[in-house]
């Protein structure tokens, strides 16, 4: 028995957002009397962390903790539109709405807090931290509390503000394919070391190594943990996962999770990930979508990994132990 | 992870306090404590199961279906099948114009592939909804199926859906989604090397730990209200009000905790049957697949087949890139239409090649309808165009990351689906991989930059 080491590397892009747009989110805002801010939309928070992202990016635009932000979703009664969560569009659509709503409801939380101060609006400032200010004079101040409150019971105003985003549909020119996919895209970059064993045909992963572009990480944490799950997928689907073994042939489909196999957490390698950010024009905040990507650039990476280390090419996936054997087999024929 | 904050300087905003920096996700404590509400955790008193009849067959004719025996279990409250369904042919997209309906939510005059649903068995146990579905008698005509892609395309091949009348998806007029860019063929003459390769991939499943399901629940005021997984409310909503034939505003979807996504629940399978049964019964209804119906019969990442010719010159630029890439929608349409457009559009990959050709066919065949899946259009693609450039890379003699960096897109350059390229960031992830893997590169590429292209 020999197992043989290989590496190999893929770089890949992925576009933000529905392919070609026309994918339209709303979402809408308005401040309670206490001066929490309650964020409604209608989209789906997967488990990726949608929801925690809303808030972060609400509270940034509004110039207000991120803890006074309250995301109420997934309800159509309540909810504005949002064509849902897929496409790697959430951060960037939704984002997107979430900043125009923001930036009205805080026009009239400034308003409020310039009449109760009785100066002028444009001269006022957020601190971040839950009160408004002069800018200058830090001691001429109010807080959010105290303006939300004087907006509801005394100057009957509502601090609230309606957003859309929408990236206007295009339409490929059917001769050429003329046509604008979409308007910004991340990037990904990974380098896999794989050993395999040569009288087997297993291949287990050792590292990864990568680089992702996403524009602006907007929740740190929250993107290694797309690179990381979207890594473990790909691992998953180089080498392990199909409900078709034989395809074309339909027979042996797996019907439960003892016979579709996937890597379990022993079959996970050891990562390495760096962050890039080149912020995209439209992006909230320069933010780009990362979710998909993060599964796609592993996947190539290993497989040139393979040939690197026995001189096999797989062309089909999921690269098995059988196709592995047999190309070893082939190569010493 | 780390930063490389030496990349892009200066075009960053440096003044943000709420965004850039970690927050706890708010729904983790939930999830690992097991406190997390999911819509089957949801109680609710009268509640119905329902069990579908499925398809033995790939394809096939139904001569007859007959539900006497499956009424007299006990326990079975009704039994649905196409003629309760007021609108029953639907395509998901068709919202956004995309053409025409395909798709039976029951079907009735054949079936097109194994497992496709046939008739809905409501009852007030599980046990009772499975007895009575293995009690229902339909009368098949086996018919040929096709099962390969290039087969399906064939002259004489079985016609899977006859609401487009042939094997594939229709693109204005066009077999294909195609792009064409510049004149591959005169540059493959002119092309130190020209190298063609096939690849292919297999269905897979996105393995969700929840497996795709709802609970509609009719309200007091007449107005039904579905408590689901699904990844877009308004799908559901909107393509279950045109089947059902029903006012909008009659229909509410509460959603928001998905044990696991990926793309598979963005079909809309199980909310308008359940939509119909608890209006037909007055009592809620609860539609879950099973693990099995999960794995076999909701919808797969489509198997891809992707033809890759290149002309290469000795130096290592690409200058033609023709793509033939087959997409296997299985029996419907679903989202597949789309994903073979997207999977046009990411051709020939984050490179600038001056001759582009691309042809991507939507192949219908008998086998469950492939749909969304994380990445659908051009994970596939990815795979298959990486393995070629290493291919090529390795042809010439030239480093993989060198070779990269080297036809990798630059701002300005044009798409080969006339698009400019701007914010472009290849160069540099290639750059810092090397840089994180230890893998030397030259100066060349050292100094190389997504904002120009070195002369």
């Amino acid at each position: 028995m020999t197992r043989k080491r290989g590496r190999g590397m893929a770089a890949v892009n992925y576009p933000t957002g529905m392919n070609l747009g026309g994918d339209p989110s709303q979402a809408l805002i308005h401040a309670t009397t206490t001066g929490s801010f309650v964020v409604t939309l209608s989209s789906v928070d997967l488990g990726q962390g949608l929801k925690t992202v809303m808030a972060q990016i609400c509270a940034e635009t509004l110039g207000v903790p991120t803890d006074n932000v309250i995301i109420d979703t997934a309800d159509t009664d309540t909810g504005p539109h949002c064509m849902g969560t897929f496409a790697s569009r959430g951060t960037h659509r939704i984002g997107n709405a979430i900043i125009m709503a923001a930036k009205e409801a805080r026009a009239v939380m400034l308003e409020v807090a310039a009449e109760e101060l009785e100066v002028d609006a444009g001269d006022l400032v957020t601190d971040g931290a839950g009160a408004i200010h002069v800018k200058g004079s830090p001691q001429k101040s109010i807080s959010i509390f105290n303006v939300a409150l004087a907006a509801h019971f005394k100057h009957g105003k509502s601090i609230s503000g309606r957003g859309i985003f929408l990236q206007p549909r295009s339409y490929p020119e059917p001769e050429t394919g003329k046509m604008t996919p979409a308007t910004c895209y991340a990037h990904a970059c990974t380098v896999a070391e794989v050993e395999v064993d040569t009288e087997t045909g297993e291949v287990a992963v050792l590292s990864l190594k990568s680089a992702y572009e996403v524009g602006r990480a907007l929740n740190p944490r929250m993107v290694e943990q797309q690179i990381i799950g979207g890594a473990w997928m790909g691992i998953s689907h180089a080498l392990y996962e199909t409900t078709e073994p034989y395809y074309p042939d339909r027979a042996h489909g797996p019907v439960d999770f003892n016979q579709y196999l996937m890597p379990g957490p022993g079959d996970l390698p050891e990562f390495a990930n760096v962050v890039i950010e080149r912020p995209a024009a439209d992006g909230p905040f320069g933010a780009k979508g990362v979710g998909e990507m993060t599964a796609n650039s592993p996947i190539p990476a290993i497989a040139n990994a393979i040939f690197d280390a026995v001189g096999v090419r797989v062309d089909s996936l999921p690269i098995t132990p059988e196709k592995v054997l047999r190309g070893i087999r082939a190569l010493n024929a | 992870m780390e930063y490389r904050k030496d990349y892009f300087t200066g075009t960053q905003t440096q003044d943000l306090t709420e965004v850039g920096v970690t927050r706890q996700r708010s729904d983790v404590l939930g999830h690992v404590t097991g406190k997390t509400q999911y819509y089957a955790d949801r109680q609710f008193a009268g509640l119905l199961h329902l069990k579908m009849v499925r398809s033995p067959h790939h394809h096939a004719r139904i001569k007859s279906i007959d539900v006497a025996k499956a009424l007299k279990v006990p326990g079975v409250v009704r039994i649905l099948t196409a003629k309760d369904v007021p609108q029953n042919i639907y395509t998901i997209l068709c919202l956004i114009q995309v053409e025409p309906n395909d798709e039976p939510v029951l079907a009735f005059d054949k079936v097109r592939f194994k497992g496709e649903q046939i008739v809905a068995v409501l009852a007030e146990s599980e046990a009772a909804a499975r007895d009575a579905a293995a009690k229902v008698k339909i009368v098949y005509e086996v018919l040929p199926a096709v099962f390969d892609v290039e087969e399906a395309l064939k002259p004489g091949a079985p016609l899977v859906n006859e609401y487009h009348g042939r094997n594939y998806f229709t693109y204005e007029g066009h077999h294909c989604r195609r792009v064409r860019y510049g004149d591959v063929e005169r540059a493959f003459a002119k092309a130190d090397h020209v190298v063609e390769e096939m690849y292919q991939s297999s269905p897979i499943e996105h393995a969700p730990t929840e497996t795709t399901g709802c609970i509609v629940v009719p309200d007091q005021n007449d107005r039904y209200t579905c408590y689901s997984n699904t990844q877009a409310l308004y799908f559901t909503l909107d393509n279950t009000a045109l089947i059902l034939n029903s006012p909008f505003q009659k229909l509410r979807l509460v959603g928001g905790t998905v044990g696991g996504g990926f793309g598979g629940k963005v079909d809309v399978i199980t909310e308008p049957i359940a939509f119909l049964a608890a209006m037909l019964t007055k009592r809620p209804v609860k539609y879950e697949y099973s693990r099995e119906e999960e794995m076999q019969v909701s919808s797969p990442r489509a198997a891809e087949r992707i033809y890759i010719k290149d002309g290469l010159m000795k130096d290592g630029r690409i200058t033609a890139r023709k793509v033939t890439l087959y997409v296997d929608a299985g029996a419907y349409s679903r989202h597949s239409p789309y994903g073979t457009t997207k999977a046009a559009a990411h051709m020939p990959g984050p490179y600038t090649i001056p001759n582009v050709w691309v042809d991507c066919h939507c192949v219908y065949t008998n086998r469950t309808p492939s749909s969304a899946m994380r990445g659908f259009g051009v994970t596939i693609g990815d795979f298959a165009l990486e393995v070629q450039m290493d291919k090529l890379a390795r042809l010439i003699g030239m480093d993989p990351m060198e070779f990269r960096i080297l036809n990798a897109y630059r701002d300005g350059d044009m798409k080969a689906h006339q698009k400019q390229v701007e914010g472009a960031a290849l160069v540099e992830c290639v750059q810092a991989a090397a840089d994180l893997a230890r893998w030397p590169l030259c100066d060349r590429s050292k100094t190389a930059s997504s904002l120009k292209r070195e002369v």
